[in-house]
């Protein structure tokens, strides 16, 4: 049974290989995970900090803190230095963006370009709970009084 | 009447998603485009005691490929590369992206040299500064030093006789 399932789960994993294999995007041969060492502690949690609230490029659902590719460990580095330097958090927001655009931020801005971002979830509700409200009321609406000719009608009919 | 707003719904939905699905997610949309091009100087491949400046390039439209030898893709458009460089209507140049001289070489003198000459952007530092985020990536840079386009992943013939050739001979026609 375990064996089985063993092979299974090979199968699986094969499969989505496959399937993923040629998407891959370029990217360097993964290198050996150089975790945050910084001789400052903090210094090292602004630095992961921020790095949590930007995406990582090459692997785009996850964050900068979280991603082990080449260009999230130079990004990660990136903003060691800044931050060393004496940057502020918003300096190095400003320098992520002005390289990649507003896309590598996970609080993205509200303007023009990101209005419907914004605004989509709650225009959504709005129109779910109007329709919902309109059902309902049409629901609540009283049967239609019977005339005294219907009603003498109907009482034949019932006898 | 209703079953109008139910289906005229679920087409809208239909459309929303199609289109959806012919998006690309890893194209994300560079905020260069139409900024100057960042400054940089950096030693030639071939020459590690020449240098290049974006500089010298003002004046002139010219491509910048980004590449390294450890990029399968690379590999896969360098043909579009090499046909666009022959084409000579602007000067293709290598940006050899984090990679190793004795690797790179060694991959030109294999593969056919395309560009120019490369420069060798040794940690990616100013790779960076041009927001590359994956190799290849492709640049057209006008004769003001400014970006006017960036294609990300490999060149395409299409790409390249559709959007880059004729940009060029437009960027070059207008001055």
């Amino acid at each position: 049974m375990g064996a089985r399932r063993g092979i299974a789960a090979r199968i699986v994993a094969a499969l989505v290989l496959a399937v993923l294999g040629p998407l891959a995007w370029a990217q360097q041969p993964a290198q050996p995970a150089p975790r945050g060492t910084a001789e400052d502690p903090a210094l090292e949690k602004r630095v992961t900090g921020l790095a949590h609230e930007l995406r990582c490029l090459v692997c785009q659902n996850q964050s900068l803190a979280e991603s082990n590719a080449p260009l999230a460990v130079d990004l990660r580095n990136q903003i060691r230095e800044q931050l060393a330097k004496g940057a502020s958090e918003g300096d190095v927001r400003e320098f992520m963006v002005a390289r990649y655009g507003d896309f590598v931020l996970y609080n993205p801005p509200l303007k023009a370009s990101t209005v419907a971002l914004w605004v989509g979830p709650f225009v959504l509700l709005v129109a779910g709970a109007w329709f919902l409200w309109r059902r309902l009321a049409r629901r609540r609406e009283p049967e239609p009084a019977l005339s005294e000719a219907q009603r003498s009608r109907a009482a034949k009919l019932l006898e | 009447m209703r079953l109008a707003w139910v289906v005229g719904a679920f087409v809208a939905l239909v459309v929303l998603l199609a289109v959806g699905l012919t998006l690309n997610p890893r194209e994300v949309p560079s905020p260069l485009i139409g900024k100057p091009a960042p400054a940089f100087e950096l030693p030639l491949l071939h020459a590690p005691e020449k240098t290049f400046s974006q500089k010298d390039m003002l004046g002139k439209v010219w491509v910048m490929n980004v590449w390294a030898s450890w990029c399968p893709p690379c590999l896969v458009e360098h043909p579009v590369v090499t046909a666009l460089a022959k084409s000579g209507l602007a000067p293709v140049i290598g940006m050899n992206y984090k990679d190793a001289r004795e690797d790179a070489l060694p991959w030109l003198k294999r593969n056919g040299d395309p560009f120019q000459f490369s420069v060798y952007d040794e940690k990616g530092r100013i790779a960076m500064d041009y927001g590359v985020y994956g190799v290849p990536e492709t640049y057209v840079i006008d004769a003001k030093g400014v970006i006017r386009f960036k294609h990300i992943g490999p060149l395409t013939p299409e790409v390249q006789v559709k959007k880059i050739e004729p940009l060029i001979k437009e960027l070059s026609r207008g001055g």
